[in-house]
């Protein structure tokens, strides 16, 4: 009706925005097409950066070359002024000679005066090793020279007497430094003549290229000046500079020593390589400073030129840096950011898509629900009308696809949340023994057809109730077990549920004990095969955790592990909000996942190969999503697996433990109430491993029976014997029997037949009753079963605790009744101490309804009235009235949930002001009295609908049909802070 | 005593084939779950209420589709009726009967809510066959001295 009517508006509305709609899928499937566009933008963003980085660092380089250009035209400038100071000080030394040697006559110079002085002046002239006085002597006047000296003119080379030429310049006076060279000719050495020659010539200080000197094996120079004996005309040609020339002053320049102290001064500077050529033939450059092949950056020079004053020659200095130019920090870095901040952008563009896409999802996933509902309801009909064989085949086939359908796409839309971070967690409490049976029912059919042994078992120290998401959590379980069954065909599936902390203590246990005792572990799994729930090997040997003298509380040697367990559960109870970390393991003893496919095991749609859809079907979207509700759980999940050996699947959850107080009353609303009537009955269990055995024992121990472990039949036999014959023990005997189906084999029959004959002959002061427990079962096997004694019953596998509770009742023969009223009993206390004396309106016009809401109400010990509309609803609801609370319909004809509300709420507030006017006159405040709570009811469960009765002005709404759990749980919402304040 | 057992297991067979055939669904548990001493025969008076109710239903509904101008708002409105009492006690075929129906309202399709209308008919009459049935086994168990087994679905 209004439901409907609401549908078609909301049909209506969609219809409007369709456009909308289009254009926002249009664009949605633009970016999902254009998967290239986000690849460009990338190669976009990195083109930017190195743009950006390309620029700052030509910006560097160029500081660079203009600190280089700086530094070389820097030391260039010095080294020439160096140098000219030099030159103009021998310029000075050439005329000191010509005036006192020539002009002066006799010659107020000889060599020792010339020594002394050119010594004494040295400091002038650092740069020169040495300064000579070479003498013009031609060819004429060589003898009498030779004989006014008393030597011989010698050549430079061999320093032989010198062979007859036209003109000589013998060193006649020198400085100490290089007094070697006396009476050698200068003009014998090829450097030195042309620069004699030059120097006469142009009567300037002139250089030679640069060559190795003497002594010293640096490259140098040698300047000559040319000496004139007489004053020469103003504007001299060369011809009259010639014939003036008297002699010539060399002096030999270390260029090397030169620069290197220049370098030296300015050393602290940025290290610069700097080399000096000699550049008057531009073809052939000579190297006066400094190596071609110094490990310097050369691809960044600078050229500067040099004048040392010698108009002929030409010289230049390079400079570089020593050091490659360093990585420009800053512009990598900035660069660097650039990137990274226009990949966050995309990143949040490209999400903000994902969001878009999951949103997308959801909604098309929704959309194909609704018809598909339709198809499946449609194949429904079909098969109930007269079909034949084959057509009812198809129909089968039809409508068992399509609840395929409907599953996948509720994963997808599930998986299509969580990315969408749409997928709210629960936190309720709940109880994950309940839940974990509950899994196990599922798949108990399939099992038990494969005949795989399925079985769960919590440890103690699990908390009874936690807060958390149940349906999340079950929904985990599911996937994991009914992959575990779906993959396994024989062996075992084994669900544990420990405590982290328990879990890794035990693990840290195990290692040691495996590197203490090697030989011990190896002994024992050659007895027991594989400790494991069936015998059959595991990927992962947790199964033995069970059977751990750590986890086991009644075991007697309390190890310091076990302390530590008991520690920290009194730690958890101690702070009621504490976390509860749990480590959950499904452990399955099927084909195995292939290493090369362990990889991409959480990878939506990813099977092991492509080999597996085909042989096991299933898409593979589960155990993605699986992981996401863990990690969404704050967990991990995680998988050993050994090919054809199993898999074991673990991960850990983080619940809340629920605070202590509400424990006693959630556990009764919550467990499937388990009865509690076993208390005291001890029970006998007859197993040979000790995995499974610790299996039945904790479903036992749920139900309040106390179970004792024996081995075999014999030992069995043997326990009873006992009590056969000493009954007057204080030990109470056992009360039941429960045998493993594989351990009552023919060997044993004897010890079985012993034992029912004692049974049957009454020969026992009571008698145990018998169960077997199977996993499967085979009519044949049933008939020889109840003849070998066990006519009692037997329990089908996978073990749960209701069921075993349900069984045990049977057998044990205590009545149902009694059990019931207990469970009554308790209830009563537990919810009718809640709403008793409560007065409940329920409005619905479905008379049904009505009915079951009542029942349900009446059962928390509430009294109920019931209205079929809502006008009569505001009839009972005039104020004042006694209802506590009203449960509304919302879907009426006439007046619907909504008007009555709205109306209720005017009423209410007219009242209020109506008693607010009175309260100035009585004084008596009674503000807010009238409010009554509304909780609607509907079927509805879409979250518009439910946000409409919030802001209708509804306080909350219970879901149809009615689950006493969740009628309950809205309920007490209203009723429990003020119970609480009553009792305290 | 080898009554009530035979009786029992009879039960509980055709209780799981209920269940097993989607006749009833697990409200029709909650449903039981109200039941206790101070209310023994709720669930037998809810599925009697639930009879009375259909059968005006299904009268209603026949008429409204006879009518020369059908009313669809108003046969939803039965039908909507419909789908709540039969979920409110688990006829969980009914009730798929019904979302069925609803789309054939919502479609306007006078033959395809003609067609619901009659497999409606049947289902009803079938799960009403089936719950009394139940109930005849039901007081039979109790009758011989023995009790109802609880199903655990």
């Amino acid at each position: 009706m209004g439901e409907k009517r609401q549908g078609c508006q909301m049909m209506a509305v969609r219809g409007n925005e369709a456009e909308g709609t289009e254009r926002r899928h249009s664009a949605l499937l633009n970016f999902c097409s254009n998967r290239g566009v986000l690849g460009i933008s990338i190669l976009l963003m990195l083109f930017l950066s190195k743009n950006i980085y390309d620029h700052m660092d030509d910006e560097q380089q160029k500081r660079r070359k203009e600190v280089l250009v700086g530094m070389c035209d820097q030391r260039a400038r010095m080294l020439q002024d160096q140098f000219s100071v030099s030159v103009n000080h021998v310029h000075a030394l050439a005329i000191l000679v010509s005036t006192f040697h020539f002009y002066k006559n006799p010659s107020a110079i000889d060599q020792e005066t010339f020594a002394e002085y050119t010594a004494r002046t040295a400091f002038e002239r650092p740069l020169l090793s040495g300064v000579a006085y070479a003498q013009r002597i031609l060819n004429s006047e060589r003898e009498e020279f030779e004989r006014q000296h008393g030597w011989t003119i010698r050549t430079m080379e061999e320093e032989e007497p010198s062979p007859i030429r036209d003109e000589y310049a013998p060193v006649i006076f020198s400085q100490e430094t290089v007094s070697y060279i006396e009476s050698l000719d200068m003009m014998s050495g090829e450097e030195d003549r042309e620069n004699i020659l030059r120097a006469r010539a142009t009567g300037k200080a002139v250089l030679t290229s640069p060559f190795r000197l003497l002594n010293s094996h640096h490259l140098g120079v040698v300047l000559t000046f040319p000496v004139y004996n007489s004053k020469l005309p103003p504007n001299p040609t060369v011809q009259e500079r010639i014939e003036a020339t008297a002699g010539y002053l060399g002096g030999a320049f270390d260029v090397e020593s030169l620069v290197e102290n220049l370098l030296g001064q300015l050393s602290g500077n940025q290290g610069i390589a700097v080399i000096v050529y000699d550049v008057t033939n531009s073809s052939d450059r000579l190297i006066m400073y400094g190596h071609h092949s110094l490990e310097s950056d050369m691809s960044l020079k600078h050229v500067s030129r040099l004048n040392f004053g010698d108009p002929f020659r030409r010289h230049e200095m390079i400079c570089g840096y020593l050091q490659e130019a360093p990585t420009s920090w800053i512009a990598l870095t900035t660069s660097f950011f650039v990137f990274v901040i226009g990949i966050l952008v995309l990143k949040s563009q490209a999400e903000a898509a994902d969001i878009a896409k999951s949103q997308f999802l959801a909604t098309v996933s929704h959309e194909i629900r609704t018809p598909m509902n339709g198809i499946l309801g449609m194949l429904q009909l079909l098969l109930d009308t007269e079909l034949s064989s084959a057509q009812k085949e198809f129909a089968q086939t039809a409508e068992a696809c399509g609840e395929v359908l409907i599953t996948l796409i509720n994963e997808v839309l599930d998986r299509a949340k969580i990315e969408a971070r749409r997928l709210e967690l629960e936190a309720v409490p709940f109880d994950i023994r309940s839940i974990l049976d509950d899994v196990l029912s599922l798949f108990s059919e399939k099992s038990r057809q494969k005949g795989v042994e399925l079985a769960v078992f919590v440890s103690d120290k699990v908390p009874e109730v936690v807060v958390g998401d149940p349906g999340r959590f079950r929904q985990v379980i599911t996937n994991l077990v009914g992959n575990s069954v779906k993959f396994t065909e024989q062996g075992h599936i084994f669900v544990q549920v420990l405590l982290a902390a328990q879990a890794n203590s035990v693990m840290d246990a195990e290692t040691e004990i495996c590197t203490n005792g090697e030989s011990e572990c190896k002994m024992e799994s050659c007895i027991r095969q594989y400790n494991t729930l069936s015998g059959t090997q595991a990927a992962d040997d947790r199964s033995s955790w069970v059977t751990d003298k750590h986890l086991d509380d009644e075991s007697g040697d309390a190890s310091s592990t076990v302390m530590n367990g008991d520690a920290s559960t009194t730690v958890m109870n101690g702070d009621a909000s504490r976390g509860v970390a749990l480590m959950v393991c499904v452990e399955d003893t099927g084909i195995g996942i292939p290493e090369q496919a362990q990889k991409r095991m959480f990878t939506p749609f990813m099977q092991a190969d492509s080999s597996t859809s085909r042989n096991y079907g299933g898409t593979g979207i589960g155990l993605s999503i699986s992981k996401c509700l863990v990690e969404l759980m704050g967990g991990q999940m995680d998988f050993k697996s050994r090919p054809q050996i199993g898999s074991t699947f673990f991960f850990a959850v983080e619940f809340r433990s629920c605070e202590n107080n509400l424990i006693v009353n959630l556990k009764k609303s919550l467990s499937d109430d388990l009865p509690n009537s076993f208390k005291g009955i001890k029970a006998l269990i007859v197993d040979g491993k000790p995995v499974r055995a610790a299996v039945t024992k904790y479903h036992l121990k749920r139900i309040g029976i106390q179970a004792q472990t024996v081995g075999s039949i014999a030992k069995a036999v043997a326990v009873f014997g006992k009590y056969g014959s000493l009954i007057s023990r204080d030990e109470k005997p056992r009360d039941v029997l429960l045998v493993e189906k594989d351990l009552w084999i023919p060997g044993e029959e004897y010890d079985m037949m012993q034992l029912s004959s004692w049974r049957k002959n009454g020969h026992l002061y009571k008698l145990p009753k018998m169960v077997l427990l199977a996993t499967n079962i085979t009519a044949a096997e049933c008939e020889k079963a109840k003849a070998a004694g066990f006519e009692d019953t037997v329990i089908m596998k996978p073990l749960r605790a209701s069921m075993v509770a349900a069984c045990l009742q049977q057998v044990l023969g205590i009545s149902k009744k009694r059990q019931h009223g207990k469970e009554m009993l308790n209830k009563s206390i537990g919810k009718s101490g809640l709403l008793s004396g409560k007065k409940f309106l329920v409005v619905d016009d479905n008379v049904v309804n009505r009915r079951v809401a009542a029942g349900a109400l009446k059962k928390f010990g509430a009294e109920v009235h019931c209205a079929s509309s809502g006008q009569e609803a505001l009839k009972l609801l005039q104020i004042p009235h006694e209802f506590s609370a009203c449960f509304m319909d919302i879907q009426m004809p006439e007046m619907d949930g909504f008007q009555a509300t709205t109306l209720i709420r005017e009423m209410e507030s007219r009242a209020k002001a109506h008693v607010n006017r009175e309260c100035t006159t009585e004084g008596e405040a009674r503000k807010g009295e009238w409010h009554i709570p509304i909780l609607a009811m509907t079927a509805d469960v879409i979250h518009a609908t439910l946000e409409k009765c919030l802001k209708i002005g509804m306080d909350g709404y219970v879901s149809k049909p009615f689950q006493e759990k969740s009628l309950y749980e809205a309920v007490a919402k209203f009723f429990e802070p003020k119970e609480t304040v009553n009792s305290s | 005593m080898e009554i009530v057992g035979q009786l029992q297991k009879q039960f509980v067979d055709f209780s799981t084939s209920l269940y097993g055939e989607g006749f009833l669904d697990e409200q029709y548990l909650q449903l039981q779950k109200l039941q206790d001493e101070s209310n023994p025969d709720f669930v037998c008076e809810v599925v009697s209420l639930f009879f009375d109710d259909s059968e005006k239903l299904l009268n209603n509904l026949a008429t409204a589709l006879q009518q020369q101008v059908v009313d669809f708002k108003q046969v939803d409105a039965h039908v909507h009726q419909f789908k709540g009492s039969s979920s409110s006690i688990g006829a969980q075929r009914v009730k798929n009967m019904c979302v069925a129906f609803r789309n054939f309202c919502e479609e306007k399709n006078l033959d395809g809510c003609l067609r619901c209308l009659q497999q409606l008919n049947h289902e009803y009459f079938l799960v009403k066959n089936k719950l009394e049935t139940l109930f005849r086994l039901e007081r039979q168990i109790v009758e011989a001295g023995g009790t109802v087994p609880v199903i655990v679905a």
